[in-house]
């Protein structure tokens, strides 16, 4: 788990804001947030603004052929270490806490991948985007000291506020929308990481939660599960991107 | 599932079914060859095909081929590694009809003796894959355990044979599948083992009356120690064992 750690640093350490993906659809936007962050332009803060800086960041790196680490998947990538090394940052925490963190988010993600799915294919971008919040949001208290509990319900409130988002990759790639829904998945989980320590509870048991989201997941037609061929994909502009690029042909 | 599956792999992206999936296959197909790859005509189906390169699936599998890990970075300029390395090859369309996994790759390859080997083969989330057959003969294998692949005459006494020299090495078979083309003809056995195959061990199964063709598959990268390998139970969405035959309708990519 060190290596992941490590590897995740790496990734962002190693942003390149001069890459663009094969589509050209996707760049140099992690260095346009880092750049507002710094001028103190950002509504969210400085804070918020760093989470959304190493999701955009590394979502981009993702599509652009970069190393990165799969938490749970490649198109989330972001989520998980823009929450954590946020927190690292702020909080002066050791490595050790922040590995400790991530067996929780592994732990948490373990779970959906066994109940449910974290593939955009299998159950749309609630599996993916909203497990990997949902991994963040469990760890982000963790970090904080909260309970169990608390850890179990953050997971349970990420994953309820992103139930039934559809995957819908322009091209079918892994950049439109799913770069910036990193950083939605990433902030998503502090606001539920806050909740439940807040004391605010899912009123639902996580279990269940899960349980829907596979229900939700399986009766989704096969067009909002990573086909690239409903959702944002569908959209005029979406589809001539995709007829610009074209395949092996 | 391991929990370093949750967290993990490291990976060059930008997706685990096209790209790290990909570079798995093209390397799963370099260590069955079993000698640098000259020679390869590489054909996509299904998503594959059409969104292979957006996502670098053909410089991913082409990566593979030349034996680089998924997390190589220079899997994006594996062309030009290709060149330089002696291996050329070419990048097709097919159709393997309704029945083959949306991300699916079939290679005929060619290796520096001269050695041959056609395989179709499908990444099925993950960055984990399933080889769907070697040869023109269905194998199922998911390279999660140590694999040795024998081509036999289908006769009385070989599996056997080859079951009793892996006892005798002490070396523990955890599934078995047997497939052949008709009575009497070509057969094949898949044997996936717990532990690692000595080189001698192939060679002895190599020599033995009526074997055609041993082919090993070891995709074990050695990252992996004992203290991470912590086993999820319970669940059947991401498990091979004990679903060898449904595979096909519960396959996911991500």
């Amino acid at each position: 788990m060190e290596q992941m750690y490590d590897n995740m640093r790496k990734a962002v350490s190693s942003y390149d804001s001069s890459r663009t993906s094969e589509s050209a659809l996707v760049g140099g936007e992690g260095a346009k947030m880092q750049r507002a962050r710094e001028n103190n332009a950002l509504i969210c803060g400085d804070f918020i603004g760093l989470v959304m800086e190493i999701a955009i960041k590394l979502g981009e790196s993702n599509a652009c052929m970069r190393r990165i680490v799969a938490a749970p998947t490649a198109g989330s990538c972001g989520v998980v270490p823009a929450v954590l090394l946020a927190m690292e940052k702020k909080r002066k925490d050791t490595k050790e806490q922040i590995i400790r963190a991530l067996y929780v988010a592994a732990g948490i993600g373990g779970v959906i991948a066994n109940r449910a799915f974290i593939a955009g294919a299998a159950g749309g971008c609630q599996a993916e985007i909203g497990t990997a919040s949902a991994m963040a949001a469990g760890a982000a208290v963790f970090l904080e000291g909260g309970t169990a509990d608390a850890m179990a319900s953050a997971a349970a409130l990420a994953l309820k506020n992103l139930m039934g988002l559809v995957c819908d990759p322009v091209a079918g790639l892994v950049e439109v929308p799913c770069v910036k829904r990193n950083a939605m998945g990433a902030v998503n989980a502090l606001i539920c990481a806050d909740e439940a320590l807040s004391g605010i509870y899912s009123k639902i048991p996580p279990d269940q939660v899960i349980d829907a989201m596979r229900a939700v997941g399986k009766s989704m037609p096969d067009d909002l599960k990573e086909t690239g061929t409903g959702g944002i994909a569908a959209t005029p502009r979406g589809i001539e991107i995709s007829e610009k690029l074209g395949s092996f042909s | 599932m391991n929990i370093l599956d949750i967290i993990g792999p490291v990976m060059v992206g930008p997706s685990s079914s096209h790209t790290a999936g990909a570079v798995r296959i093209g390397l799963a197909a370099k260590k069955l060859l079993g000698e640098e790859v000259r020679r390869a005509d590489i054909f996509f189906h299904g998503s594959f095909f059409a969104t292979g390169r957006g996502h670098g699936t053909d410089r991913a599998v082409v990566a593979g081929l030349l034996g680089f890990m998924v997390e190589d970075e220079r899997i994006p300029e594996s062309f030009s590694y290709a060149k330089k390395m002696g291996l050329e090859f070419s990048i097709k369309g097919i159709d393997l009809g309704d029945d083959a996994h949306a991300n699916t790759v079939k290679m005929n390859i060619c290796g520096e003796s001269g050695r041959r080997l056609e395989i179709i083969a499908s990444s099925i989330g993950g960055g984990r894959i399933w080889i769907d057959e070697i040869d023109g003969l269905t194998v199922n294998v998911g390279g999660e355990y140590p694999t040795l692949i024998v081509h036999n005459l289908d006769e009385p006494g070989h599996v056997a044979e080859v079951a009793s020299i892996l006892a005798g090495n002490s070396l523990n078979i955890a599934a078995m599948q047997l497939y052949r083309m008709g009575r009497g003809g070509e057969a094949v056995m898949v044997l996936e083992c717990d532990h690692r195959i000595p080189e001698e061990v192939i060679r002895r199964l190599e020599n033995l009356g009526g074997v055609r063709k041993v082919t090993y598959l070891n995709m074990d990268t050695g990252h992996e120690t004992e203290e991470e390998h912590v086993q999820f139970v319970g669940g059947d969405n991401h498990g091979y064992k004990g679903k060898k035959m449904g595979f096909l309708a519960d396959r996911t990519g991500g």
